[in-house]
């Protein structure tokens, strides 16, 4: 029998259409089919500069929205051979972090309704509202951010607002025992994520899955650890690994790595602190960077580069680029190729979810219906990602 | 000694001497980037995945550039990953404008079926061996490659008061609106 | 039957409407007499009480299509209650609900699927365009995005922004509801077709 799991479901995270093959209750193929949100932001970007298309980016994976700009921005940078001031990439490092907190909080409130936990869906969106609350606070907007710049940041740190990340960090590990109380031991979560939807390790690295998923598999790979960014070689934290692949490793590896977030942006307001509430929050090369206001209202260059990066855009070298981060679902790259004017001549985005889906019917192959619904929310896609 | 990108050259170069295989260089070519001809794209991908030195266990992406003025005009990129290395390395491929069409590399690395489906959506690249090459992001009933520079963007003009010049005009009750005066508070 | 499929995913699915009968004087006068009148106190409590059921229990759609989708979840979250609204109950299926809420951009191929959609909701339906994008194509000007979902649903109110607030889909919930209790609700708010034709 075949059975369509069609583009509006309740639990396919987004628009997913998931073409079943059944005998009975068992999957015998399953066939992903996506392109419901195709929205051609490929195409689009090759029409707008490469900030014009940063708004974009928070569109993609609009659960970490600037874990994408800060994508964008470091291929980006990497293609003009700048680096943004060290007080910026402690900014940018503790919002990514932030950003990380929040997208597995949704991942779990919604992969627990899936299952069946109403309860957690409620506990972590509460989360997540606190995390909104301080977007809000810094960048203007609760969801589609476009914080980060290329060159560092749209702007500084707002009055007040490391202390609320500070009420914010402090409070956040008593929430996640609250989940771990909930969930962990519970044998009904037991029941439903032990043994299911199991990728093993060398599946996994065939099929070019990456972050959590690639991770509960046994894998040791996070680019924040072997190719750094930002520098995150400078901050002390633990890389959580599963051992056999199934739904519940996936499931302690992002509540670890909730955990681990929590403890970098703890040591990223620190060294705020240090480094003083204002200050750099942009490089100071006006070839490339918007000056900062306050100079445009004084210095004439400053003003001709200011129109200029403006109106124009600024003039990357002719080549190539490529840069990733560890978003939270993965590494999220971006590949730019440059041919000297304003707008990018090709941009491609290597997406961690459109990779990680493909492991979908390796996943549940022989296996019964409800597991598909286990192997997608353990999986965790976002279908703004996967289409573009 | 930890594994280099020239190492990686001079290994493919030494395995495959026959094979033309070329440094891509520019100013601001950041990954080292190589060009190998089309149709051995497939052994050089098993070499590359399974020799013990070199270990490039993991296709990170497959896609394809236009670059319409010059031809040959499309250009496969893929981009490899070593974990145990560490290491990024990247291989190109050229294509000819008519029939584009290159070996998939799906055998060695399952994972480039939907990438080499996608670049088949956007730009028409045929895949020969892939074994599922349909469309993937747009609908199946599509026309044409969107991602090619010939194609148009798609762009519609959003009809405003001053370019739609035989409109139905407002009802009479919202003309009659008075604009309220508005306070700026200083800054 | 293969190829109309495949030729044109903007086709109308179920049977097509029947050729509308010349409209004649009785028939005009009585249309618009009961568009807009009714006519005992009867009547009209009973269409007060119909349509404060209908307000105060609007079960949408889950209908959520992209980021705007996040916002709208988020309305069922404990900070932005909807519950408090009557509706809190997202039907999967559309056959049981009366509210799609179109949150977030509709690309071409998800278009055909939209519209299959609004055809198996029941009458009344209503119609709210959640976000710039359902609204007119907001960010995204472009071969794959439908510029405007009322180019293939009729649309009963827009909610701006990108995403728009949870607050503004709250307020555009609430004006939904002032024009629900502002129409006549044996005939619901849009005027039907004379004969039975079109779902």
């Amino acid at each position: 029998m075949t059975l369509n799991m069609g583009p509006q479901h309740p639990s396919t995270h987004g628009v997913l259409r998931v073409v079943l093959e059944l005998d009975g209750e068992t999957v015998l193929r399953a066939k992903p089919i996506i392109g419901y949100l195709h929205t051609g932001m490929e195409k689009q970007a090759e029409y707008k500069t490469y900030t014009q298309s940063i708004p974009q980016t928070d569109r993609m994976d609009y659960l970490s929205p600037m874990s994408n700009n800060l994508a964008l921005c470091l291929a980006a940078e990497r293609l003009l051979g700048i680096e943004a001031p060290p007080r910026a990439q402690a900014i940018r490092v503790l919002m990514t972090e932030l950003t990380r907190i929040s997208a597995h909080c949704v991942w779990l409130g919604t992969h627990a309704l899936d299952i069946g936990a109403m309860t957690v869906f409620f506990l972590s969106w509460r989360e997540r509202e606190k995390v909104l609350s301080l977007y809000d606070h810094i960048a203007g907007a609760r969801l589609t951010a476009s914080f980060v710049r290329v060159g560092g940041l749209a702007r500084d740190l707002p009055e007040g607002f490391l202390d609320r990340c500070q009420k914010f960090v402090d409070e956040l590990p008593g929430h996640v025992d609250e989940y771990e109380k909930l969930l962990t031991k519970n044998p009904i979560w037991l029941g439903r994520t032990q043994g299911v939807a199991l990728l093993t390790r060398e599946d996994a690295i065939a099929l070019g899955a990456t972050g959590p998923t690639l991770r509960a598999a046994g894998v040791n790979w996070d680019l924040r650890k072997a190719q750094p960014y930002c520098g995150y070689e400078t901050y002390e934290f633990d890389v959580p690994l599963g051992t056999k692949g199934d739904a519940y490793d996936r499931y302690t590896v992002r509540l670890q790595e909730i955990r681990q977030a929590n403890r970098i942006a703890r040591q990223a307001i620190q060294r705020l602190r240090e480094m003083g509430e204002k200050g750099e929050y942009r490089l100071r090369d006006y070839k490339y960077v918007l000056p900062p206001k306050e100079e445009v209202k004084h210095s004439m260059e400053a003003l001709i580069h200011h129109f200029k990066i403006v109106a124009h855009g600024f003039f990357p070298p002719v080549g190539e680029s490529y840069a990733a981060v560890e978003a939270p679902k993965g590494e999220l790259g971006f590949y730019f190729v440059s041919d000297g004017s304003p707008r990018p001549w090709r941009m491609k985005v290597r997406s961690p979810s459109f990779v990680n889906l493909q492991n979908l019917p390796t996943m549940i192959q022989g296996r019964l219906v409800a597991d598909v619904i286990t192997a997608i929310g353990s999986l965790d896609i976002v279908l703004g990602e996967i289409d573009r | 000694m930890p594994l280099t990108t020239e190492r990686v050259e001079e290994r493919l170069r030494e395995r495959f001497p026959d094979a033309s295989v070329r440094r891509q260089t520019g100013e601001a070519v950041r990954d080292h980037t190589v060009y190998v001809p089309a149709d051995r794209i497939a052994e050089i991908a098993t070499f590359l995945r399974d020799d013990p030195e070199l270990d490039f266990a993991m296709l990170s992406f497959v896609t394809a550039v236009d670059l319409l003025p010059r031809s040959p005009r499309f250009e496969v990129v893929y981009s490899l990953l070593s974990l145990s290395n560490n290491l990024r390395f990247t291989l190109k491929v050229v294509l000819n404008d008519e029939n584009p069409r290159v070996p998939t590399v799906t055998g060695v690395w399952p994972t480039a079926n939907w990438h080499e489906r996608e670049a088949y959506d956007f730009f028409g690249i045929e895949f020969t061996g892939h074994p599922d090459l349909t469309r993937i992001l747009l609908p199946d009933n599509w026309v044409g490659w969107p991602l090619r520079k010939d194609s148009p963007l798609g762009y519609q003009e959003v009809a405003f008061t001053h370019n739609t010049p035989n409109r139905v005009p407002p009802s009479p009750s919202l003309t009659k609106l008075k604009p309220k005066k508005v306070k700026y508070r200083a800054q | 039957m293969a190829d109309e499929k495949h030729d044109n995913p903007f086709r109308v699915l179920g049977q097509p409407a029947p050729a509308a009968a010349p409209p004649d004087d009785e028939h005009a006068i009585r249309e618009e007499l009961e568009r807009g009148v009714l006519f005992t106190s009867v009547e009209r409590m009973l269409g007060w009480a119909v349509n404060q059921a209908r307000v105060n229990a609007i079960w949408p759609l889950g209908f959520g299509l992209a980021c705007c989708a996040i916002e709208m979840m988020s309305i069922l979250g404990p900070r932005f209650d909807v519950s408090r609204f009557g509706a809190e109950v997202m039907r999967s299926s559309p056959r049981q609900a009366d509210l799609m809420i179109v949150a977030g951009r509709v690309s071409l191929k998800m278009a055909p699927v939209l519209r299959q959609l609004y055809d198996q909701m029941p009458d009344p339906k209503w119609v709210i365009s959640m976000g710039a994008c359902a609204s007119c194509g907001g960010v995204f000007n472009n071969y794959a995005i439908l510029q405007g979902v009322d180019k293939i649903v009729p649309v009963d109110v827009y909610v701006p922004g990108c995403p728009p607030r949870p607050e503004t889909l709250l307020h555009g919930v609430m004006k939904l509801q002032e024009k629900i209790l502002a129409s006549k609700p044996e005939l619901g708010p849009r005027p039907r077709a004379r004969k039975r034709g079109v779902a």
